[in-house]
């Protein structure tokens, strides 16, 4: 609590005496007085949701709030913030940060039969930064950096040590601009264990302008973002250009929430979906700080065949886009256009399937992948990759990046890469092997994919016994592998055109395209989870159980000896009460006391 | 602190008489202009440059010219009551130097405004903050940065041997503060009464965010525009008027001004309404508000003073030499009370291991601290803050070193059993 002293007096009478001073400036025309000097740098928000119903029945929802600022925060020193958080402005500036990436995920995506994702995360935490090349202790900054994010988001996030950083040389390349590329100013980091929770959504929409009050946050409810099946929330911040001609920089935030709400538990089995059932919330203004306030709903499977999927209200424009190779129209509600709630106040958008689900195909992704820890007994074990190729005709490389902690040690000569029953040898490799307590195995390597294939990757490790204090409180769960990456250029069946970055909608602009015959995707795998050999930490307290038993035992059985006497006791006559009860126990045949 | 007298200082009758502020100017160059150091110019009674009715001029730099006071008795022993008077004025006295220790020494005769001034610290970091709770009524500008540069950073800038500074500005939407405006009829307007301000600012705060990069004090001072309905929204004091400025402030946090929007009639209102924020009126109060925060009050001074304005400044010299008296004496205590709980600490834990590089870090907290109090002695006001600063500094990083805590949870009674089993 606050206590307020009033002296309001003496501030009235400073401020007439500065009122003065002030006024004298005024008409001296001061500098930055009225007029003439260059206004603030303007910036913009952009908030967009995409429903997308999933192969499987479930629905994904992608909220992706954009908040973008005309300024060089490194070259002016800017500190005053308007839309773009005052907290993320002075860490870029203060850790000269080119690009970052904060994820925060539970859960994990089934490519198999949810589709490739737009944005994938893998569970837990994972964070990495490109520095600014003026950057002289690239690991100094990082471990500030991950330490103060770690208070920002209220995330365990200063467990990222040198233990679990990495450097890929390959992977990871920079999504912003850049014209300088060194590798040693990147850092990588993944927390496998880390949980997501409310504790995390509430500081992640505190830097929203809108808050959760208007617009589209307002459907961020803890209570029904955390009952599904896959919850991620990230953070992207990335330097764009600010026009076509690309001659001067701007910065770019970019909020995403990717859930998925699955079917029966939500759904109670029909697959019915509608805002109100999924966030027990309906829309009723856009943000009035947003420029653009969208909602996309993917109805391609509509115009497949007809009358499958049904949309309430019906929308007021329809959108078509390539997107992953693939042609798809989106239903849009621009929250924007005074049309949409002439209606009705709030919206409410419906999805109702007219006909049952199984007629759909479900078409496998291009690209997925899945990984296994295979063996038997707490010594040697091995990890298997399968990366499955389902494209018909083309082939592609792929990228996969690989970080084991130092416990697990691999063995790189077992490494084997086989394809339909070939050997395949990658064209680039890059291996760093760990040290103990200190770094982590690094592993990438540039695999081409041959068409419609599977490719199975295996390397055989061993297990290492680590010291007592090192083991985590509850060891029998397991030690986790952070999820290998894939990065790849798939090809797409259809020729994308490049639109324009500012007029397409936010889903189609995360990653840049470098031409319109493939798209950019990043895969994780499942992380791992091992069993190390665990000693048994009840020993100590047996030890001293045991020890200390002895020693009472031997010392108090030897005192005994060593100390007692003996000494005759002679029996006593008895009192008349006990003669009595002689007489009766006689009588009985009992024996005499 | 001394002062000199050079008494009956002629000036050229020929020319026009200078006015006071000329004066002042022109022999600035004649005094040292050392830190700490006031000089007083006595000039005969009749001299035409001070006006009328006024005994003592006081400058913006470390001068003031007083008239000899004439009549009957000592004249010397005259002069030197009204040079006492004042060095009471310009620099520091007994009750402000007990101020500055208040937090260390328990005194309840000291009035609230001994716990206003943020303590002595080597940063601090001072935070503008635009709050509309209702953006779909008023899309408001402010044009901050010139603001800063123009009014607040020259303050700063004086103030830049003290310590640290660091401003930054931010506008935060849909921030509502913590208590809902009565409705006045008579005044047809919405009052804050004096009692309900103290709740006011909690629910702010969580909105406002402390600076993620770095540990100096924050000064928070917030601009609040009230949502439409709640228009025109005015402060009321502890007696029911209502407040001229329309500002409060908090000790050792900031303060907060109510700026109030004139409405068109609502049938021609085109939502959201364009608001242009009046920059002058507001810095105004922030500034003099910020003087406060620091503890450069104005001192009640007799009648007969007259004042020269700070200027674009904002602050004499005199006025920054008042507050590094008080910050060096602050400083030592806040030296003498760190070391000395550090001795504490070893005598109750034995566990503390006490590395080189904190031990000669101890040794020059004490040295520094030894020679401010030194130069404090022998008013030397400069090198005395300086050495102050630089202990403060080093008792900091030795009572927080890290090191301090490397074996301290690892008591005797778990030792013994381990101890024991393996000696059997």
């Amino acid at each position: 609590p606050h206590w307020v002293s009033g002296p309001e007096a003496e501030v009235q009478r400073m401020a007439w005496a500065v009122a003065a001073v002030l006024g004298l400036l005024l008409l001296l025309g001061s500098p930055g007085g009225c007029g003439g000097s260059p206004g603030p740098p303007r910036d913009s928000l952009r908030e967009e949701l995409l429903l997308s119903p999933l192969p499987s029945g479930d629905i994904a929802a992608t909220f992706q709030f954009r908040a973008r600022w005309d300024s060089e925060l490194h070259r002016e020193g800017v500190s005053h913030y308007r839309l773009f958080p005052k907290a993320l402005g002075q860490l870029i500036s203060k850790y000269l940060v080119r690009e970052l990436h904060l994820s925060l995920t539970q859960g994990f995506w089934r490519t198999r039969t949810w589709g490739q994702p737009y944005l994938q995360a893998p569970a837990g935490a994972e964070l990495w930064v490109w520095f600014q090349d003026s950057v002289t202790d690239v690991d100094k900054a990082w471990k500030e950096l991950s330490n103060i994010l770690s208070g920002i988001f209220c995330a365990s996030l200063n467990f990222i040590d040198s233990t679990n950083t990495v450097t890929p040389t390959a992977s990871f390349k920079p999504l912003g601009l850049a014209n300088v590329t060194d590798h040693h100013l990147l850092r990588y980091a993944v927390l496998p264990r880390e949980i997501v929770c409310t504790e995390n959504l509430t500081p992640w929409k505190k830097l929203l302008p809108c808050s959760s009050k208007a617009g589209l946050a307002v459907l961020l409810k803890a209570e029904r973002l955390f009952h599904t099946s896959y919850h991620s929330q990230a953070v992207h911040i990335r330097p764009i250009c600010r026009d076509a001609s690309c001659l001067s920089v701007s910065w770019e935030l970019r909020q995403t929430l990717t859930v998925v709400f699955d079917t029966f538990s939500i759904g109670q089995g029909k697959r019915d979906w509608s805002l109100f059932k999924m966030f027990s919330r309906t829309v009723t203004e856009a943000c009035p700080l947003a420029s653009e306030s969208k909602i996309y709903v993917d109805i391609s499977s509509k115009t497949q065949e007809n009358e499958l999927l049904e949309v309430t209200p019906p929308p007021l424009s329809v959108h078509e886009a390539s997107v992953q190779g693939d042609r798809r129209t989106y239903a849009v509600y621009d929250l924007l256009s005074p049309l949409l709630f002439n209606v009705s106040r709030s919206l409410n958008v419906q999805l109702k399937w007219k006909r049952p689900q199984d007629s759909l195909d479900l078409s496998t992704p291009v690209l997925h992948a899945q990984r296994y820890v295979s063996g038997y007994g707490l010594q040697t074990g091995e990890i298997s990759t399968l990366i499955y190729n389902t494209h018909p005709y083309r082939a592609f490389p792929v990228i996969l990046l690989e970080t084991v902690p130092w416990y697990l040690r691999l063995y790189v000569h077992t490494l084997v890469i086989t394809t339909k029953g070939k050997e395949n040898k990658p064209s680039y490799i890059h291996y760093q092997p760990a040290q103990d307590r200190r770094r982590p195995h690094l592993l990438e390597m540039l695999i081409q994919l041959p068409a419609n294939s599977v490719t199975k990757i295996t390397i055989q490790f061993e297990r290492a016994l680590l010291k007592w204090t090192e083991y985590t409180p509850d060891p029998n769960h397991g030690f986790y592998v952070s999820p290998s990456v894939l990065s790849a250029l798939v090809p797409s069946v259809l020729a994308m055109k490049a639109e324009d970055a500012e007029k397409s909608p936010l889903f189609t602009s995360l990653f840049p395209s470098a031409d319109g015959s493939s798209y950019f995707v990043r895969l994780y795998t499942e992380p791992l989870l091992v069993n190390l050999p665990t000693p048994d930490f009840s020993m100590p307290y047996n030890v001293i159980c045991l020890t200390c038993t002895v020693v009472a035992v031997c010392y108090g059985s030897f005192y005994n000896l060593l100390t007692r006497t003996f000494h005759v006791e002679e029996p006593s006559r008895g009192g008349l009460a006990k003669r009595l009860a002689n007489i009766i126990r006689k009588v009985r045949g009992v024996p005499p006391l | 602190m001394g002062y000199r007298l050079p008494c009956g200082v002629r000036f050229p009758t020929t020319l026009t008489p200078f006015s006071s502020p000329e004066a002042d100017a022109a022999l600035l160059p004649l005094q040292e202009d050392s830190l700490g150091a006031l000089t007083v110019y006595v000039i005969p009674e009749t001299s035409p440059l001070l006006p009328q009715g006024v005994g003592v001029y006081v400058g913006k730099h470390r001068s003031a010219v007083m008239r000899c006071p004439q009549g009957p008795g000592d004249v010397l022993a005259a002069v030197s009551a009204r040079v006492q008077q004042i060095v009471q004025a310009m620099s520091f006295t007994t009750d402000s130097i007990t101020a500055a220790l208040s937090d260390r020494v328990p005194m309840d005769q000291l009035g609230t405004d001994t716990r206003r001034p943020f303590k002595s610290s080597l940063g601090y970091e001072i935070t503008f903050s635009l709050l509309n709770p209702d953006p779909k009524s008023h899309d408001v500008h402010w044009d901050i940065e010139a603001a800063v540069s123009g009014y607040v950073q020259p303050f700063l800038d004086k103030l830049g041997s003290v310590a640290n500074f660091s401003v930054d500005s931010q506008i935060l939407y849909y921030a509502v503060l913590g208590v809902s405006p009565r409705f006045d009829k008579a005044s047809s307007s919405f009052i804050l009464s004096a009692l309900s301000l103290p709740h006011v600012i909690n629910p702010v705060e969580a909105r406002l965010g402390s600076s993620a990069t770095s540990l100096y004090p924050v000064l928070n001072f917030l601009l609040y525009v009230p949502e439409r309905i709640h228009s025109p929204l005015y402060i009321q004091d502890k007696d029911g008027a209502a407040v001229g400025t329309n500002a409060f402030h908090s000790p050792r946090w900031g303060g907060i001004m109510v700026y109030n929007v004139d409405h068109p009639a609502p049938d021609k209102a085109l939502l959201p309404l364009r608001v242009d924020v009046d920059m002058v009126r507001v810095m105004e109060v922030f500034l003099a508000q910020l003087r406060l925060l620091f503890g450069i009050s104005q001192v009640p001074l007799p009648e007969e003073f007259l004042l020269e304005s700070p200027g674009n400044k904002g602050l004499t010299d005199w006025e920054l030499d008042r507050l590094l008296w008080t910050r060096t004496v602050e400083n030592i205590a806040t030296v003498s009370t760190t070391l000395t709980s550090l001795a504490q600490l070893l005598d109750k834990i034995g566990n503390i291991v006490i590395k080189d590089d904190v031990a000669s870090e101890v040794y020059h907290a004490v040295a520094s601290a030894q020679t401010a109090m030194l130069e404090l002695a022998s008013g030397h006001l400069g090198s005395a803050f300086q050495a102050s600063k630089e202990a403060v500094i080093s008792s900091e990083r030795a009572f927080f070193d890290p090191s301090l805590l490397h074996l301290l949870y690892f008591p005797d009674d778990q030792k013994f059993p381990a101890r024991d089993s393996l000696s059997v």
